[in-house]
């Protein structure tokens, strides 16, 4: 059994953030993580990891510089890296990563036993796609917006968290499932996964080794393939500060009712 | 020469910072507050690999060098000086003379219980007449068959009334002057052992110090640690390692404390600019931040020279004096830019300030650190 976990490096919001003149996010000149989501997800693969012994691969599409990222995962537990690469590779959308992204996890392999992780989404992009994409690509069972994951043999218990209650489902290895933060929480590396993780094996897949795969149109790939394009990135205005009215519950309401009166909303 | 940590270093690095974040920082001040030894983390600092961390492999540790550990005390202390002083006791004071001095049996028995064992360490040689001159020590230990008899007590020691394994310097012959002490492993179920008075002090509440009693306490023939005689020179060598892990603990509080000032100086504003925006201000940053550049570099080429296995006496000597200074020299000016609101526990600067003044005194005093260099210049 083995787990393949999906994890994007991301810029940290919680910095600074820099937008370029064509409103794109200036990323080179961002702080990264690893997207928070993507976390849960590593966390929960390390668990079951820790109940069954299965190995553990961290899947990664990004410039060369995310093979740090990989490193901080395999010190905190993760078995193998892979690097996906490639110039061509660069300014994909959903559609083309989860292109990509299934062809690389195709050919480390699915077998029976094996499970697919991802976060939810990424905060940079917040769409929720490429799971889901992958999953159809990959011809897996997927289940979203997993709370808790329970493995009994063959069968994987999954509380799904929904907007008005949760949704308990059971599927069959092998599948795709998207994690969220109430999932669990992270690890922290440890000093002895720390030194073990450079002596770890971490595999580069590039265009070359992925350009054939049967799930990979080289048409639709990268900045040019993609066929999301952005028309315009804007901040959005921001609101007017909000206005609180104190009293008992009457005084309040007639205070509401006039403000309303006034403004000819009423 | 590179300047640069390992990619090793700097994960460690990361890894702390993290850790001290989200999990040392929300509690430090209720710990110091109620002098709560901070168990849950200690717990954790086990789990991670932190505590002995530089035992080898084999007897349970990861086999981290002095650097390493000496950036896991910097980063805790930098918002808990309590939780970096109990884990530089632990590595520096405990494990660390067992490791170097032990027997293979005392590796084996000893080093998996302070490691993967979650056993707390702790390490046991000052006595009330005994402080800076420790050899005049008055514990004694004597052969009775196949045990030592120890009576005696020792003060101030970390960890104290949370420790299993101590290690502990006793008398075994008062004629021979320094040369009669020898030290020992002495666990606190052996019979005879208590602990007495828990000392209320003045900073690093949560750092649990206390004093520990032996009477007539019975410790096995095979706890000596290195040869009779040889436990002054035992003490005086583990200090030496000790220092780093305090000049460390000293550099995070001078680091906590920078980074405190500088945001609360960014955002409060006075005779209409942020106080961060007058020169005085910025100039007495400049000199916060020189200093531990020149403590962090002093710091860890002490580790360094360590983890190298050659002689580094005095570099630890002068990383500890220096840091130590450093540490309430700039707590001191941090609380300054805080005005009253400095001198509240509504702010950690005043916490920041009790804790740096231990460090100018424990593990040899800042005098003690003179001495030890100007020993070592061939004057």
């Amino acid at each position: 059994m083995k787990i393949i976990v999906c994890v994007k490096q991301v810029p940290d919001t919680s910095g600074k953030v820099a937008v370029n003149p064509d409103g794109t996010l200036n990323r080179a000149s961002m702080q990264t993580i690893t997207n928070p989501d993507d976390m849960n997800a590593v966390e929960a693969a390390l668990k079951l990891k820790d109940e069954t012994g299965c190995k553990v691969i961290v899947v990664t599409m990004g410039p060369p510089p995310a093979a740090s990222m990989l490193r901080e995962l395999m010190a905190m537990g993760a078995d193998e890296g892979v690097l996906v690469s490639a110039r061509e590779f660069g300014g994909s959308d959903t559609y083309a990563t989860s292109q990509i992204l299934a062809a690389a996890i195709d050919t480390i392999g699915v077998e029976k036993d094996d499970i697919v992780m991802c976060g939810r989404q990424a905060i940079d992009g917040d769409t929720a796609q490429v799971g889901p994409q992958m999953a159809e690509k990959l011809g897996l069972p997927q289940v979203t917006y997993a709370a808790d994951i329970h493995k009994d043999g063959e069968n994987i218990t999954v509380k799904r968290m929904l907007e008005d209650g949760y949704m308990t489902i059971k599927v069959q290895t092998p599948c795709l499932l998207t994690c969220i933060k109430e999932l669990n929480n992270p690890r922290y590396m440890s000093i002895g996964g720390i030194y073990a993780t450079y002596n770890k094996p971490l595999e580069t897949f590039d265009y070359e080794k992925l350009k054939d795969h049967r799930l990979i149109n080289v048409d639709t790939i990268g900045l040019k393939g993609s066929p999301t394009n952005i028309f315009k990135s804007f901040t959005p205005p921001q609101k007017g500060a909000g206005m609180m009215l104190e009293g008992d519950g009457k005084e309040t309401c007639e205070k509401l009712a006039s403000i309303l009166v006034n403004k000819h909303i009423i | 020469m590179d300047f640069n940590l390992s990619r090793e270093h700097q994960l460690i690095r990361k890894m702390m910072a993290e850790f001290t974040e989200n999990e040392v920082k929300p509690i430090a001040a209720e710990t110091d507050l109620n002098s709560e030894y901070p168990r849950e983390n200690i717990e954790k600092l086990f789990d991670l690999g932190v505590m002995g961390m530089c035992v080898p492999k084999e007897y349970g540790g990861t086999g981290a060098d002095p650097l390493a550990s000496a950036i896991c005390i910097e980063e805790l202390s930098k918002q808990c000086a309590s939780t970096g002083d109990i884990v530089a006791t632990h590595n520096g004071l405990c494990c660390d003379p067992i490791l170097t001095h032990g027997t293979e049996e005392q590796k084996k028995k000893y080093l998996p219980m302070l490691t993967t064992g979650h056993k707390v360490g702790a390490f046991a040689l000052t006595e009330p007449n005994a402080g800076s001159d420790a050899s005049k020590g008055q514990t004694e230990a004597k052969l009775e068959g196949d045990h030592y008899v120890m009576n005696g007590s020792k003060i101030f020691i970390t960890n104290g009334y949370v420790a299993d394994v101590f290690v502990v310097f006793a008398m075994t012959d008062k004629s021979k002057g320094t040369k009669g002490i020898s030290a020992f492993i002495v666990e606190s179920s052996f019979p005879g052992f208590s602990v007495g008075k828990h000392e209320v002090k003045m900073g690093l509440h949560g750092s649990p110090t206390a004093e520990i009693v032996f009477t007539d306490c019975i410790v096995p023939k095979e706890n000596m640690l290195g040869r009779e005689g040889r436990g002054f020179p035992i003490a005086m060598q583990t200090l030496d390692g000790g220092r780093i892990g305090i000049a460390a603990q000293a550099l995070g509080i001078a680091e906590g404390a920078l980074n405190e000032a500088k945001e609360y100086t960014k955002g409060r504003v006075q005779f209409g600019k942020p106080i961060s925006k007058f020169q005085n201000t910025q100039f007495t940053f400049a000199d916060m931040e020189l200093g531990c550049e020149a403590g962090r570099l002093l710091t860890y080429q002490a580790a360094v020279l360590k983890g190298q296995g050659v002689r580094y006496t005095k570099e630890a000597a002068m990383a500890k004096l220096f840091c130590s200074e450093h540490a309430m020299k700039t707590t001191t000016k941090a609380l300054q830019m805080f005005g009253g609101y400095g001198y509240t526990k509504d702010y950690p600067m005043e916490r920041m300030m009790r804790d740096a003044k231990i460090t100018e005194i424990y593990e040899g005093t800042s005098e003690v650190q003179r001495i030890v260099i100007s020993a070592n210049m061939g004057l």
